[in-house]
Order: structure tokens, then sequence, then C-alpha cells
């Protein structure tokens, strides 16, 4: 391979400094695709003059694996582990909102049980997701502890994933129709213990950041963008909410037996970097909030739908019924078909709107699946948070956006 | 004529008597109110229903392939209207080659929805201020969520070699 001609890249000036600025220099700088700040692999084009940006071009795609492609060609209970890899951070939210979508067009009636799981799992995920968003986060902007911190006690979830499932990350647990397995002996000893100890880590991490002085500096009044704009740019999740509005998807559209639960909807009004800390903060804690509140009021019974020509049979039904042996058959060779039409379903993800609009055409693979991924979106706002601020600023700004380069490129 | 199903939603009588021939068709799936609408009013309507409905986010853009059928495309508007806790989707029935107004006057969001739907669909938005392929390599041959792009096989995209 030859040496790269530098000369004309734009990594070199992309003007010439004109007569009367020579102290004033327009310069391009690449910023990714590379680098530990953009969290995965996002590239950003920064046009500087000296270290203020004057326009930020986020180009994205570098992990595009056409997952919506794929899901053209694998049966409706194929693309369950595919939603996984998408927010690879909030795994069940995705197998979440796909398998509403599906049960919606199937119309099949999930039974309390497995609902009241499915919310405990997505709320254990979103403190999973906002753990990791808060020790990058922490870590960019300089403090190192909390990121030990974080990924100590996310851990502890990942081993509750992997009870479970058996998988840390890649669960697929939600499956159309309910859960994949039945929950596993002890699961209660360990969510509880976890969300017993949870509230006091959860003071550690505060005790680091929420007064330092450092921490105020580098997050109050950066990124800030007002909520017209924000709503314009299509931006959902925390970031709308550290802008005043109050609005969430689990309580204004509630999917999954949301509306049995109590909590609240943290908001705040500056729209910078520091208060959507503060949100996702406080949004962790009423995740315990609802936690607590499925585990006390776990319904008893089954913990998937009786649907036998979706839902895959007991293997104990399979060595003595002959029904329950072509079912399963059938379901695994061909997989079950799903009358045509169309369904749109949005769940709250940690980042926010998380839609699922699949298209059938009556057989056994799904037409079209579209994901309305939060983060493809809320990256949009990036461009409009940086411009006129310090490179710094970007890094802050890019953190407090809380994306997942696999939910912006699917 | 619109389906009666649809005089019962507010949005759809107030947009026929705005313009009695933007919505050429509609239905409700699954209580999900769907207009299709005519593809040359397509960006009219949307700034009337963000301005006078209340629509003020666009959730998304996304395109379904109908291959074979013609014409070929559909392509699905999701709006919302946080005020009034309203959905709404719009479709325009697109053929091959045909353009479409781009809605990036209307709503900022738009503008990475039709540049995905320009890489993956090939389908041209007149007056979007930067088209470009958003997903795939510049010199990427094709559009891969079409019907006819085959899904396995290998292609590789190296510009310098």
């Amino acid at each position: 391979m030859s040496e790269p001609d530098l000369s004309s890249s734009s990594l070199t000036p992309a003007e010439e400094p004109t007569e009367g600025s020579t102290s004033r220099r327009r310069m391009v700088l690449n910023m990714g695709p590379q680098h530990p700040s953009t969290h995965g692999v996002l590239r950003i084009i920064l046009e500087l003059e000296g270290e203020t940006i004057l326009n930020a071009t986020p180009d994205i795609g570098y992990l595009h694996t056409g997952i919506e492609k794929e899901c053209e060609v694998k049966t409706y209970q194929q693309v369950v582990p595919l939603t996984d890899r998408v927010d690879y951070l909030a795994n069940l939210s995705n197998n979440l909102g796909y398998s509403l979508a599906v049960e919606k067009l199937l119309q099949l009636e999930i039974p309390p049980k497995a609902q009241w799981m499915r919310v405990l799992l997505v709320e254990l995920t979103r403190i999973n997701s906002h753990l990791v968003w808060l020790g990058t986060h922490a870590m960019d902007i300089g403090a190192m502890t909390v990121f030990l911190y974080c990924f100590r006690e996310r851990e502890d979830l990942l081993r509750i994933f992997e009870m479970f499932s058996g998988q840390r990350m890649m669960t697929s647990y939600i499956r159309v129709g309910g859960l994949a397995l039945e929950p596993p002996r002890g699961w209660e000893q360990a969510v509880g213990k976890f969300i017993d100890a949870f509230p006091s880590k959860l003071a550690e991490y505060e005790d680091l950041l929420t007064k330092n002085p450092i921490w105020m500096n580098r997050t109050k009044g950066v990124g800030f963008l007002a909520l017209e704009d924000l709503l314009d740019c299509g931006v959902t999740g925390p970031m709308i909410r550290a802008a005043g509005m109050k609005w969430d998807i689990r309580k204004d559209e509630p999917y999954s037996s949301y509306d049995k639960f109590d909590f609240e909807i943290p908001t705040r009004e500056a729209s910078d970097v520091y208060a959507r800390y503060e949100v996702r903060l406080e949004e962790m804690r009423q995740s315990v909030r609802i936690i607590r509140q499925a585990m006390d009021g776990m319904p008893e019974g089954a913990w998937v739908t009786s649907a036998p020509n979706v839902v895959l049979p007991e293997r104990e039904k399979m060595k003595t019924q002959i029904e329950a042996l072509i079912y399963h058959f059938k379901i695994v060779t061909e997989g079950f078909t799903v009358p045509a039409g169309e369904a749109y379903v949005c769940i709250e993800s940690p980042r926010g709107e998380l839609g699922y609009y699949v298209v059938s055409n009556g057989t056994s693979k799904p037409h079209r699946v579209f994901m309305r991924t939060p983060s493809f979106a809320n990256l949009q706002a990036l461009p409009d948070m940086v411009k006129g601020r310090l490179i710094a600023d970007t890094i802050a700004a890019l953190g407090s956006i809380d994306f997942v380069l696999g939910d912006v490129d699917r | 004529m619109l389906p009666e199903i649809l005089r019962e939603i507010p949005v759809a009588r107030a947009l026929e008597s705005w313009d009695p021939s933007a919505i050429v068709d509609g239905a409700t799936a699954l209580g999900e109110a769907v207009l299709y609408i005519a593809p040359e009013k397509i960006r009219d309507v949307c700034r009337q229903l963000r301005t006078e409905h209340g629509f003020a986010r666009l959730g998304g853009i996304t395109g379904v392939d109908w291959y074979p059928a013609s014409p070929r495309f559909e392509i699905v508007y999701f709006l919302h209207s946080i005020g009034n806790n309203e959905r709404l989707r719009l479709k325009c029935r697109v053929a091959e080659g045909q353009e479409l107004d781009s809605v990036t006057g209307v709503w900022r969001a738009a503008n990475w929805y039709e540049r995905e739907i320009y890489d993956l669909f090939g389908i041209t938005f007149r007056g979007h201020p930067d088209l470009r392929r958003i997903m795939l390599p510049e010199d990427w041959e094709g559009h891969p969520l079409r019907k006819d792009y085959p899904v396995h096989g290998h292609r590789y995209s190296y510009k310098d070699e």
C-alpha cells in the first residue's frame, strides 16, 4: 500500500488563512471513527476556528450490519436474537418492543405474570444501560472512579441476566408470547439483594459527582439545546425530559401493565449535560421503585400465553402428546404465520422512543421490520448542541446523548 | 371518497375539508390511524398537520418495498402529537424513479431519515439539503432494502484498491 497523500486529505487545513486573520485559521479535524469518547465507531468531522467549533458533521454507518434486511429472511421467532444486537446495552427493551409488535399483529393476550416479569426485566435493563452511560460519560470527563463503581454494579446485573437466560448480554429472554424460560429458582433473592443495595450505591455516585466542582464546571450550561429544537430534531427520552417536557411512553401510552405501577417522571428545566445527568440518576431511583413493586405484587400463573401454534410446548408434553410434538415440529421448521397487516409499537427504552414497525404479508417471515431507534434520532441534535463551543464540550455533549452505535447504524 | 371509518378521525376530516384531493385512501389498522396521501401533496399536508393540528414530532420515516406490485414503494411517515397524545401514520405510494418532496423544511428530524431511504431504497427527495448515502459507503452500488437486492453474497467496497 502506498502512503496516503495527506495534502489533499480533509485532515489538513481546509482554507488558507486570509488576509488580516493570521491568528485565526480554519481547520477540519477528524474525530473518530476510532476514538474512546465516541463509544464505538462514530466519526465526527469538526470544522474549527482555533478551538471553537464552527460546524460538526456526524458520519455514521460504520456499524451498519443490515439487521432490517436480515429480518426479512428470518422467521418471526428468529428475529428476536437479532433485536438483541441492535441496542446491545438494552437488549431486553429491544426484545420487548419487537415482541409487543408481533403480539399486536397476532392479537395475543399476555398473562399477567409475564407482563410483570417483563416490566421488572426492562427496568433492570434501564439501570444497566444508565450505569454504562454514567461510567463512561464520567470517565470521558475525567472521573475515573465512577466508571469502576458503575461497572461493579453492572456486573451484578449481568449475573442476574445470566441467571434468567443463560446469557449476560444477548439474552433473547423476552419472546413472542411471553418469556423464553420459566424464571429461575432464587431470582427473587438475587434481584432483591441488588435493589436493596443499589440505592446506597447511587448515593456513592452522587457523592463523587453531584457537587463535584470539576464535574459541574464541565457539565453545567454545556450542550444546551432548547426544547423546541430538541423536538424538531426528533429527540426523545431523558434528553427532552431534561428540557422540561414531562413525556414518557410508560405513562402516556402504557404497555405491558405499566399503568399499574406507581412511579414519577423526573424532569429538569436546564436542558444541559448536568440536567441530563440528574434526570438519568433519578430515573434509576424510579426503576428501583418499579422493580420493588413488581416483586411485591408478582402475580401467579403462566409465564407464556396459551397459543400452541406460536409458543413452543413444554418438553414434557412433547414426549406424551402427539399434538404438542406436531406443533413443536411446525414452529421449529416453518415458524408461525402472522396475519397480513402492520403494527407500530413503541416503548420507552433507556434512550427514548424505541419503535418497532412490523409489516406482515401473511407468511411466517416478516415483510419488513423497521426499527425506530432512539439513538439515530437523538444523534441528529449533536451539531446544534456543539456549534460555537469548544472541542472538550463535544465530549461532554456526546456523552449526554447516550447513544449506542449499534442502535444508530442497525 | 373516504371510508366511513375515517370520518370518525377528526384529523382526517379536517384535512379533507382543507384539501379534498390530499387524502387518497385510509384505514385503521389494529387501532392505528393510517392515511394515504397523494405523493405531490405530502409536504403541504405535513406542514398543515404540524402547524394546525399539533403534530410537532416526526417519529421517523421509512419505506416498504412491495415489489413486484405497482407502484412499488410505500413511504411511511410516523407522526406524533404529544399535546393530544395522538399518533398518525402517513403513507405515499411511489413508483420507481419517482421523486418525493422533502419534509426537512417541516421537521429537521426528517434529514437523516430521508437520507436513509435514499441510501437503502434509492428514492430521491426533492429539496433535501444534503442528500447523500448515510449507512453505506459513497461508492456502494444498489439499494439493499429493495426486495430484488440479494441477502446473501458478499460485496466489498474499497475505494483505493
